[in-house]
């Protein structure tokens, strides 16, 4: 043994510290939710295997019937077509709520009170009597006469006026978030662009928005999922949509319960899947973060990322 | 006659006058910052402005390229005004388009770098030669390679700024700046968000630039940059200039009390 060895590496025979034993603490109010979890959850799934009322061959059935695939199809174009149009009407309205004009901000702000603030389902049946308000929409240019007139019936359609007004509600809530994303953006960044000679048109589409996309993806694609389930409302005024179609076939055979379940499967498997959509995005534009991979994110990844030769993760 | 020599004859600008100020001032509401400053910087020369935080200097370099607006005075680069026109004794506003393209041959370095953190260091450095002056992508590409190697980044073309120093970073700034061929370059503050051991490697890519010939205004307060490398010195308190001169000269034995008192707690 040498002098410089420090007192503490001195073996000795029996030292206290090696016979300490560590007890854990005990979480008994973990172990009592755990059990009224279990005991929840047998009751359910005994309830869902065991009452016939569930019907789940019927169900099955309906799954893929050609109406259901329909209405489907005519919801996913809904909520496809409403949220691209949200989408622009509702950066449009950010950028006049940024703006330096007062009137520009003004209107923008009026537009988020209102649209936000009426109910969607109101919204939808007030578009759809729009004949009531306006008969026809014509055009007449002085000296020239009528240019063109249209009955509002014939273009009010229950499709268009469910994309109206859906579109125009739901931007209301766009026009929000992507206000908070621009706004999140330091203005020193604005700054340095119009220092190089950016005009402001290319310092929105180049440095802001691509800056404040890393804020607005995730608010927006709940947004998304949201409005998914919001177009259930069109039934309201007979545009044959998923539930419509489903509402319209149980109408006629009483199998009530079987076809609700499935209308809920077909709502569930869309915003899983919108939900791995989103988790892309938001990986897109954070890339600059660099952020660790959480093991769940990863587990996705490989899961449904296509794979690319050569290009290590 | 060119707007140039016009403007020249006019206000009594030397020829070789890449900055001139003549009674500028700035007032946000009730409160005047910026007070009648005038300042020539000739081509190729190097101007350090100090002075306490208030004293209006950062202003008046955000004046420079019209990054604010002048209440009063005028303010021309290289000849010319950047945010006006001059016609029939009247000053117009001049269009978007045309102040952008002004701006761009005035280059600036913020005290916060504000590199686009969304782009990589290559990205930052083409995004402006590609969008302002259309450049081809080779091209820009091949001159932010020199530009890099200038600043000795090269190895970092492919990093995002977040993955630099403060002193890489505001480096990238630097070299971002000269992609565009500017004609003078402003520093507000540039090493002052940087740990104090940082600050020697940027001070050295602007002492290179000084010694290439580059037009600098520098608001600083790294008064042995000031004395080293400046042509001369500017000395601002409350929104007017105090003293200037020599910078060798004003720092051994200032006139005003005002600059000594200053001088004492700095250096």
């Amino acid at each position: 043994m040498s002098l410089a060895e420090p007192d503490n590496m001195i073996e000795r025979p029996s030292d206290p510290i090696d016979d300490l034993v560590v007890v854990p603490r005990r979480h008994y109010g973990i172990w009592i939710g755990m059990v009224v979890a279990l005991l929840f959850a047998f009751v359910i799934i005994r309830a869902l295997a065991t009452n016939p009322a569930f019907a789940w061959d019927v169900a099955a059935g309906y799954l893929f019937h050609p109406s259901i695939m329909r209405g489907l199809a005519k919801t996913l174009l809904l909520t496809v077509v409403i949220m691209a149009a949200a989408i622009v009407v509702g950066t449009i309205i950010a950028i006049m709520r940024v703006s330096p004009s007062l009137v520009l901000q003004s209107f923008a702000s009026a537009y988020v009170w209102f649209f936000r603030g009426v109910p969607a389902l109101i919204q939808l049946i007030f578009w759809f009597n729009l004949s009531l308000l306006f008969r026809t929409f014509s055009l007449s240019l002085p000296w020239i006469g009528p240019v063109f007139s249209v009955n509002t019936n014939d273009f009010m359609t229950p499709f268009v006026s469910a994309v109206v007004a859906l579109s125009l509600c739901e931007a209301g809530y766009l026009a929000e978030i992507i206000r908070a994303g621009i706004k999140s953006v330091p203005s020193g960044q604005s700054e340095a662009a119009s220092g190089l000679g950016l005009s402001y048109g290319q310092i929105l589409r180049r440095i802001i928005l691509p800056q404040a996309m890393r804020f607005i993806v995730p608010p927006t694609g709940n947004e998304a999922i949201s409005l998914l389930k919001m177009t259930s409302l069109v039934t309201f005024i007979a545009v044959d949509d998923l539930f419509y179609t489903a509402q319209s076939i149980y109408a006629r055979t009483f199998e009530t319960i079987p076809l609700l379940i499935v209308v809920a499967f077909w709502y569930l498997f869309v915003v899983t899947v919108m939900s791995i959509g989103q988790h892309f995005l938001e990986r897109y534009y954070g890339r600059s973060d660099k952020l660790d991979e959480s093991p769940f994110a990863r587990l996705i990844r490989l899961a449904f990322a296509p794979r690319r030769v050569g290009v290590l993760p | 006659m060119t707007p140039k020599a016009e403007n020249q004859a006019r206000f009594g600008v030397a020829p070789d006058a890449m900055v001139f100020a003549r009674g500028v001032r700035k007032s946000y509401g009730p409160l005047e910052v910026l007070k009648g400053i005038d300042a020539t910087v000739p081509a190729g020369s190097v101007a350090c402005i100090i002075g306490p935080s208030g004293s209006g200097k950062s202003t008046f370099l955000r004046c420079i390229n019209h990054l604010e607006q002048l209440s009063g005075g005028i303010l021309l680069v290289d000849g010319e005004f950047v945010g006006y026109d001059l016609r029939d004794g009247k000053l117009y506003e001049v269009k978007n388009s045309l102040l952008c393209k002004r701006r761009a041959d005035i280059g600036m370095v913020f005290q916060s770098f504000n590199l686009f953190s969304h782009m990589t260091v290559m990205e930052n450095l083409i995004e402006a030669p590609l969008r302002v002056r259309g450049m081809p992508v080779g091209e820009a590409r091949a001159k932010a390679e020199i530009l890099l190697a200038r600043v000795g980044l090269s190895d970092k073309a492919a990093r995002y700024p977040r993955e630099l120093s403060g002193g890489q970073q505001q480096r990238v700034a630097i070299a971002r700046a000269l992609a565009m061929n500017p004609k003078v370059l402003l520093f507000d503050e540039p090493t002052s968000a940087l740990d104090p051991e940082l600050v020697g490697e940027v001070l050295q890519v602007m002492r290179d630039l000084a010694a290439s010939g580059m037009t600098m205004v520098v608001v600083t307060h790294e008064i042995g940059f000031a004395r080293e490398v400046g042509d001369q010195l500017i000395f601002m308190d409350q929104g007017v200039i105090v003293e200037r001169g020599v910078p060798r000269e004003m720092i051994a034995n200032p006139q005003s009390p005002r600059t000594r008192e200053f001088l004492s707690r700095v250096l």
